[in-house]
């Protein structure tokens, strides 16, 4: 067996541990999930002494998550665990959770493949939250509302590119005054139009998908009822991988966030490259931030969209600028949220820890623990004046 | 992809030595016209939407409390200035010390914009101290709950540092994932049944801290405490600016800061530890933003509520204080009686709401403040203005 078969088993080995414990199987003994758990940790460390640092680290730390996790499965009630491990409601509501953080992980993921950092991320979104609400209530149409939001994302994108490629700004300062003027910008705008009512009852909404697969187990729970946006955000990671890796565009995309000067030298227009990139960005984000209001919530509040566009610039690095690997952590994220929601049974206080989770886990990626995340080479670095 | 070597991309331009361009630049001009512009976009907005741009900056103004200093004014009007004028001062403590936080970083060429989860560190230790030794003797007691929030802000910090020294983990990263861990470690602390919550029978249900004991308070020495008259916390941000200054231009590690901040290769090559530099310039900078959340919770919040973390945005002024006062400590000073003008002046407490809604004129000032950044990232108004200069 090779070392990295190995790892991935520890990995595997460190879920089971919490898996075992919660419903279906439930298993009340807490030395089964022990033993489950330091397997995983043993072929974790095994892994590391024969070369699979990565997956070995992995497989630790996915054994000491299921070490807590599932002891603490044991020592609780079961109809506890059966009110909140409910697998299918999970699912569903994972995916709701995480599409906000798709859209801003894949948009950021377009900008910062073409080299310009994009913190304003939070910024883009908000402003898709409220031009959303916005046009969906003008309109009194969903669809013309998310297109107001991708235009609102757009023009905040290229206000972004005109400071960051144009000016050769500072991209993190630049993309740190988006976000506070972003703030600014919808919080006016929003208490100017709407006042102390808040906006109207009967904001048009995006519509649920509904598949006829109620009969499915488990899958009919997860997928029968969607939103729109949730599968739009599906595709938009697939598309995106296509765009990214499979045509040209998108290699002259990578090109300039990789080697500009190269790029440039071969005939690449590389300013106007970042400029679409970033302003796709902003697009991206922004129907993250329309799923918020339109598609969620039905409603817009002030500053709603409360840090998630900083988490999905978390899952885009966590992710390693990847659209699989940064889909993957945005629905580890989104599953936390969806825990964090149903945990209050137990304890009160103690779920809200739980929201702290994508962050932590980012920190120890950028660390470079479980395999150092390798940002495009020439990120943050504007084209020099000729 | 093979990596092309670092000759072939473009120059990787710390953040000092790119903003030295604009700091070197136009003089006191540029953050004047900076200003200038700023307030006037947000002018055109309050046209745009329908009200008097010129009657809302006056009353913002008088909001302010700044007309205190015009002699001219009634024996009235100037009692309520000096209410509103403790209100913004209140307001410039933190701004200069969250302010000093992002200066002293881009000084080293680091962008710290973790300002705010070191503030929440150091008003959560500065209110656990504060709140708790009832007895203990008054002077010692600020003291102590002040060099707590000092401490829990530089370790906070010095955690970014550290990474940044040891790992090369880029610190706008590192200090945005710990201003969130930061929130949510803080709303959980003070949340029900969790450790910081309130003893009190009364408040079982109220996700707020204990009250800081009288003996921790920071002494009022400008109106009345029981109207939230000015506290000597002011003064202590005063210090932190001479402090400031001394560090970065009288000591060696100032010197060696600066140099790394420039160049950190050529700091390297001359001898200087550059990593070193790294976590103790992240731990001084911590410890400014540290130190103002302990003197707002000592000198006049008194306690603290897991909504009051949430909604914090105070900390990220200090960015738009910090680049507007180009990184020095009389610019940080203005920079902060600034914003502390602008925030008090809006407040619902002191804007006249017959002139302008203060829900309106609030998200003014963040508008006021992103454009303002936005302004300073780049150096074009000012490579414009030495352009005129030359052609004169």
């Amino acid at each position: 067996m090779t070392a990295k078969r190995i790892g991935w088993g520890a990995v595997v080995l460190g879920f089971l541990a919490f898996f075992v414990a919660v419903p279906p199987l439930t298993v009340r003994s807490p030395i089964v999930v022990i033993v489950i758990a330091v397997a995983a940790m043993a072929a974790g460390s095994y892994a590391i002494t024969a070369g699979e640092k990565r997956l070995g680290w992995g497989g630790i730390i996915a054994g000491m998550i299921g070490l807590v996790g599932g002891y603490a499965a044991t020592q609780s009630g079961v109809a506890n665990l059966e009110r909140v491990v409910v697998w299918g409601a999970l699912g569903a509501a994972t995916l709701r959770y995480a599409t906000p953080l798709i859209f801003g992980a894949v948009g950021g993921l377009f900008s910062e493949r073409a080299g310009v950092i994009n913190i304003g991320l939070e910024g883009m979104m908000l402003m898709g939250a409220f031009f959303g609400a916005w046009g969906a209530d003008v309109t009194s149409s969903w669809l013309l509302g998310i297109v107001i939001a991708i235009a609102a994302g757009a023009v905040f994108g290229a206000i972004h590119a005109l400071f960051a490629v144009s000016f050769r700004a500072d991209q993190i300062v630049s993309g740190t005054a988006l976000n506070l003027l972003a703030v600014g910008v919808t919080g006016y705008l929003f208490v100017e139009v709407y006042g102390d009512l808040g906006t109207p009852d009967d904001l048009p909404s995006v519509p649920n998908v509904s598949l006829p697969i109620d009969w499915l187990p488990l899958l009919g729970d997860i997928f029968g009822d969607l939103n729109l946006l949730v599968w739009l955000a599906l595709a938009a990671v697939l598309m995106t991988w296509v765009f990214m890796f499979r045509t040209s565009w998108g290699l002259r995309l990578r090109s300039a966030g990789e080697n500009p000067l190269a790029a440039e030298t071969a005939g690449l227009n590389v300013v106007r490259t970042r400029y679409l990139a970033v302003m796709a960005s902003g697009g991206l984000a922004a129907m993250g931030g329309a799923f918020l209001s339109i598609g969620f919530l039905h409603t817009f509040t002030q500053n709603m969209t409360a840090g998630r566009g900083f988490i999905a610039l978390a899952a885009l690095i966590f992710g390693r600028w990847r659209p699989g690997l940064a889909l993957a952590a945005t629905l580890l994220f989104g599953f936390g949220s969806a825990l964090a929601q149903r945990l209050p049974v137990f304890s009160p206080s103690g779920a809200v820890l739980f929201q702290a989770l994508p962050y932590v886990l980012t920190l120890i990626a950028v660390t470079g623990l479980i395999g150092r995340s390798i940002p495009p080479l020439a990120l943050g670095r504007p084209l020099p004046r000729n | 992809m093979s990596a092309p070597p670092d000759s072939e991309l473009p120059p990787n331009i710390t953040v000092a030595s790119r903003m030295a361009t604009f700091f070197r630049g136009g003089g006191i001009l540029a953050p004047l016209i900076t200003i200038l512009v700023a307030f006037l976009a947000g002018g055109l907005v309050v046209l745009a939407t329908g009200h008097n741009p010129i009657e809302t900056y006056q009353a913002i103004f008088k909001g302010s409390g700044f007309n205190w200093f015009f002699p001219w004014l009634s024996e009235d009007d100037r009692i309520i200035a000096a209410l509103n004028l403790q209100q913004t001062l209140i307001l410039t403590t933190p701004l200069i010390l969250t302010g000093l936080a992002v200066a002293f970083a881009f000084r080293c060429g680091l962008f710290n914009i973790g300002g705010q989860g070191q503030y929440i560190l150091g008003s959560i230790f500065a209110v656990w101290v504060g709140s708790s030794f009832d007895g203990m003797p008054a002077l010692l007691h600020v003291l102590v709950a002040m060099l707590a929030g000092v401490l829990a802000g530089a370790v906070w910090a010095g955690i970014a540092g550290l990474l940044k020294a040891l790992a090369g983990t880029n610190e706008v990263i590192s200090t945005i994932m710990l201003n969130w861990i930061a929130i949510w470690t803080g709303v959980w602390i003070f949340n029900l049944g969790s450790p910081l919550q309130n003893d009190n029978p009364d408040q079982v249900d109220v996700p707020v801290s204990n009250d800081i004991v009288e003996g921790a308070k920071l002494p009022v020495f400008w109106g009345d405490p029981q109207l939230q008259g000015l506290h000597i916390g002011i003064f202590i941000a005063l210090a932190a600016l001479v402090v400031f200054w001394v560090l970065l231009n009288r000591t060696t590690l100032g010197y060696e800061v600066r140099a790394v901040g420039f160049n950190p290769d050529a700091a390297e090559a001359s001898g200087i530890n550059v990593r070193r530099n790294y976590v103790m310039v992240m731990a001084i900078c911590g410890a400014f933003a540290g130190l103002g959340g302990a003197l707002d919770l000592l000198g006049w919040q008194f306690r603290i509520a897991t909504n009051d973390i949430q909604t914090h945005t105070l900390a990220f002024f200090g960015i738009a204080v910090a680049l507007l006062g180009r990184n020095t400590a009389i610019g940080t000073l203005l920079g902060a009686l600034l914003f502390a003008g602008l925030l008090t002046g809006t407040s619902v407490r002191n804007l006249d709401p017959t002139v302008f809604e203060p829900q309106l004129a609030t998200n003014l000032t963040y508008m006021i403040q992103g454009l303002v950044v936005l302004l300073i990232s780049t150096d074009v108004l000012v490579v414009y203005l030495l352009r005129r200069r030359r052609r004169k």
